[in-house]
């Protein structure tokens, strides 16, 4: 008995296997794996701009490198998701330009000014720590290109929240003033964050879906509760208070209650009305029109120096193997 | 000046790097790159920020050849009725040491 390619692909997802690449799949399920992974890629490489403005007035030479390395790896991970992308038959330079047109969007996060250098920490502490919250179950993600590079990206993850918050044990050992800017930085970023796992269940009508598809492991406020019990010990370790009056363990839930961030808001800066929405946007158009210029000249510069002739016969015919680069070693 | 994603499109690269001697090269992902000196450095940058790899293979996308996953079935059926490529076709007695 043969399946038909739909009873195959349903089998795959079923029993916890991966679809790949060329595999048939469904229409909405292909779609929804370019918007959700194009959306992921674009909040990557967004989400460099409110710390990267900080790199050049880090405090010392330590935190700069830093500083530097993380900003340097979001760049990374938008790259990670925007190859897992492309196997998906998207093109890339088509992906930015949605970004810089507006047509596609990037997490609500990344629309927030970085107001003070306690805020790079408590990006890293929070920001990053409600991103491996979701990121973790993502790396059994049915589709296998992004798993992957949720794998790499999660490896890198614990560093970048590593660094945030021994960032913030070293403000809060310092002054008064520096105490009262991790406090605040705190106040202002703890909404925010609550809202990166995205609406209430209830006003998530593709959750159901991408779960049956095993896109998604967890519905969001599975995940933002998942969040809150983790941050709040490492909050009281950390001497700051969280701003929310309605936070408090709750003994027969064995887990915390807490408030509810501002849905509104949500929506108005996902819509594209936040604090710094378009000068993030601005921002990555001058960085894809300047960078033109040197795109091109890339490109004539290889036109002119070709490495192999195309369809010439090999030089090594016996040995089928990449010719070694210069500089890349023969390991 | 040119439309932003209009310009000159680098073409894809394929990524595969060796963890360490003794392991295979193993596919990591993809990258842009004019040619393939940048792909390598991209390669290095992107995928062995720490310490990932001890050798990296570029080539570019458009140059492979893979079987396709619709003939997956009649494609590698070749193998399936060839049991006798495995060792355990063989029965030997059980009192015949070290085989
Ligand atoms: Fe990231
Ligand atoms: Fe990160």
């Amino acid at each position: 008995m043969t399946a038909t390619v739909e009873e195959q692909f349903d089998q795959v997802v079923a029993h916890d296997r991966r679809i790949e690449p060329r595999d048939w799949m469904p229409e909405g399920y292909r779609k929804t794996m370019v918007r959700q992974i194009s959306q992921h890629a674009h909040s990557e490489i967004i989400g460099m701009q409110p710390e990267g403005v900080w790199i050049s007035s880090a405090p010392s030479l330590r935190r700069k490198a830093i500083l530097l390395a993380k900003v340097q790896d979001e760049a990374g991970h938008g790259l990670y998701l925007y190859s897992a992308a492309e196997t998906l038959g998207v093109d890339r330079s088509d992906l930015t330009n949605r970004l810089i047109t507006g047509t596609q969007k990037y997490s609500s996060i990344f629309n927030y000014p970085t107001l003070t250098f306690a805020d790079v920490g408590v990006i890293g502490w929070l920001v990053d720590g409600a991103a491996i919250c979701n990121q973790v179950p993502l790396c059994r993600s049915s589709y296998g290109p992004y798993a992957r590079a949720m794998v790499r990206i999660c490896k890198e993850e614990s560093f970048h929240q590593r660094q945030g918050y021994e960032l913030l044990l070293t403000m809060m050992r310092g002054s008064q003033s520096q105490r009262e800017m991790v406090q605040d930085a705190t106040a202002r970023w703890w909404w925010p964050s609550l809202m990166m796992f995205g609406p209430p269940d209830a006003d998530s009508p593709n959750t159901a879906q991408s779960m049956r598809w095993r896109i998604k492991r967890h519905t969001n406020d599975e995940l933002r509760q998942r969040f809150v019990d983790m941050t709040v010990p490492q909050a009281d370790a950390l001497g700051v208070t969280l701003p929310d009056p309605a936070l408090r363990w709750n003994e027969s839930r064995g887990a915390h209650d807490f408030g509810q961030p501002d849905w509104e808001e949500f929506k108005r800066v996902v819509g594209g009305d936040g604090p710094c929405n378009a000068d993030r946007i601005a921002h990555r158009r001058a960085a894809q029109e300047n960078g033109a210029w040197v795109r091109e000249a890339a490109m004539a510069h290889a036109a002119k120096h070709p490495r192999f002739a195309p369809f010439s016969a090999p030089d090594q015919p016996d040995s089928g193997r990449p010719k070694v680069q210069s500089g890349g070693g023969s390991a | 000046m040119s439309t932003p994603g209009q310009d000159a499109n680098w073409p894809l690269y394929e990524v595969f790097v060796r963890g360490k001697r003794g392991l295979n090269h193993v596919h990591v992902g993809s990258l842009h790159a004019a040619d393939p000196d940048m792909a390598l450095h991209h390669a290095r940058d992107l995928y062995t920020r720490r310490n990932e790899g001890v050798g990296i293979w570029v080539v570019r996308a458009d140059e492979i050849t893979a079987s396709s996953p619709d003939e997956r079935d009649p494609f590698f059926a070749p193998s399936g009725d060839k049991v006798y490529r495995h060792p355990t076709f063989y029965a030997i007695p059980d009192d015949v040491p070290h085989i």
